[in-house]
């Protein structure tokens, strides 16, 4: 018998801080986003060469940023999984690579819509934007793997492998394509942009991380819940399949 | 001791594997045709201009080989589920990771057997000369083959048990393998055109690394992906 540890009542979970925190965070994100965004466009004064579309850096640099964090969660839960086959951990991983997925789909929009007015072109070959791209395709096959497999128990085993194998390659593809061509400007970070902008870039950051975590606990909650339904469902159809006979 | 009898299993794996290929000649026979058939239709896509066929030379035989391969991968383990082959396996004494190893060598010398005759065709078909440096640009093949049937062995042992295991395989294993098919076809570009910068060296090394750290990744995880 396989032994799954999956618990037959809503209440204590691991990850338990997520679920309580999340009614609160779910205030507090969206409106420190606004706050910062408002900091960051209104307080900075426009770039020299680029105006105001360097405005959309408050977004694009805390989005990637914050994906890195949630694939590293992705990481970190994948091989708390197989370590201990305790199912949450298989549920929170899956809601950090969905949150992570949208955050590098965000960085990528994003991208594109700033490259065209600064480089010229919506897309171009370069070493960040393609390990973006590469970084996405692989989460979006993550879940490509979920939604093809039924059985709870192995759809965990089985991303939980693709987790990490998409983690640890995240650095290798990061440098294989910068050997290959490089025309992205230095990445953005407070030590690398004017003081002006520093802060902005700061506490923007802050509030996509909080945003992250409220949507990372919300849908871990979900996950769960859609789970327990799973499981009600499948021991009410045996029930009734016992009462038949 | 117990390294020798873990080493006579792997070997066995792989032999009953290879031994199951070689009764079934028409399938490495067609992979075969399958990957010299998009040399054939890439070169078409591509134009009969000789200076823009060598130049992409190294890139689609990357790709022909990439293509041909996921062909073969399902097979290792369609096999075992068509033939309930697989329980028995699992009961034998032994480790998983044993399991895997000698699938990784079968699939590796089956793959190797499809390269012998893509690899010389892709040189005549968009004519590009041996370079002096062949000994350079078989290890090229060799590490970028070992990393890209790595991944295609470990992600087809989940992908062959899924639905819609068609689509799903090269839709896990292509993203993967990005760093392979940049460093396989930079290298190899590297050394059939000439090498001023020194290049080959760096994505070589970039091969192995990757190789060792999937290969090691796949050992330790596949136990957790096989099942009766």
């Amino acid at each position: 018998m396989t032994a799954r540890a999956f618990p037959q009542k809503i209440t204590p979970a691991p990850h338990a801080f997520l679920l309580s925190s999340w009614h609160i965070l779910g205030l507090i994100a969206p409106v420190a986003l606004i706050a910062a965004q408002a900091f960051g466009v209104l307080l900075s004064p426009p770039d020299r060469d680029m105006g105001h579309l360097q405005k959309i850096m408050y977004v694009h640099v805390p989005a990637a940023w914050n994906a890195f964090i949630a694939f590293f969660i992705v990481f970190v839960a994948s091989v708390r999984y197989l370590w201990t086959k305790d199912e949450h951990h298989d549920l929170l991983a899956a809601a950090a690579a969905e949150a992570g997925a949208v955050l590098t789909a965000l960085t990528l929009m994003l991208g594109s819509i700033w490259g065209r007015p600064t480089w010229g072109v919506w897309w171009t070959w370069d070493a960040r934007l393609t390990s973006t791209a590469v970084l996405l395709m692989i989460f979006a096959s993550y879940h490509a793997l979920r939604a093809f497999t039924e059985d709870p128990e192995r759809r965990a085993r089985w991303s939980a492998a693709v987790g990490i194998f998409g983690a640890l390659n995240v650095p290798i593809v990061y440098m294989s394509v910068r050997w290959w061509r490089t025309i992205h400007q230095v990445q953005s970070s407070p030590s690398t942009v004017d003081p002006a902008y520093a802060w902005g870039l700061r506490l923007n950051a802050i509030a996509v991380l909080l945003l992250l975590i409220y949507f990372v606990a919300k849908r871990y909650e979900i996950a769960r819940i859609e789970r327990l339904v799973e499981v009600h469902r499948d021991e009410a159809a045996l029930r009734s399949e016992v009462a038949h006979a | 001791m117990s390294a020798m009898a873990a080493w006579s299993r792997v070997r066995a794996i792989a032999a009953k594997d290879l031994v199951a290929e070689r009764r079934a000649k028409a399938n490495v026979v067609a992979v075969t045709a399958f990957g010299a058939l998009t040399l054939l239709v890439f070169g078409f896509a591509v134009g009969p201009d000789t200076a823009t066929l060598r130049a992409t030379a190294a890139g689609i035989l990357w790709l022909a080989v990439l293509f041909s391969g996921v062909l073969v991968f399902h097979r290792s383990y369609q096999l075992e589920l068509e033939g309930g082959a697989l329980e028995t396996l699992l009961l034998y004494p032994g480790e998983r990771w044993e399991i895997f190893a000698g699938k990784l060598l079968a699939n590796l010398c089956v793959i190797l057997l499809v390269e012998v005759v893509v690899i010389p065709l892709s040189l005549v078909l968009y004519s590009v000369a041996v370079p002096d440096t062949w000994p350079a640009l078989l290890s090229v093949v060799l590490f970028g083959t070992i990393g890209f049937v790595t991944l295609g062995t470990f992600y087809a042992a989940m992908a062959s048990r899924s639905r819609s295991r068609d689509v799903l395989l090269p839709l896990l294993l292509f993203p993967m393998l990005v760093p392979v098919l940049l460093a396989a076809s930079e290298g190899s570009a590297a050394l059939l055109v000439g090498d001023p910068m020194g290049d080959a060296g760096t994505w070589l090394r970039l091969l192995v690394v990757f190789d060792v750290i999937f290969v090691l990744a796949s050992l330790f995880v596949f136990e957790h992906i096989i099942e009766a």
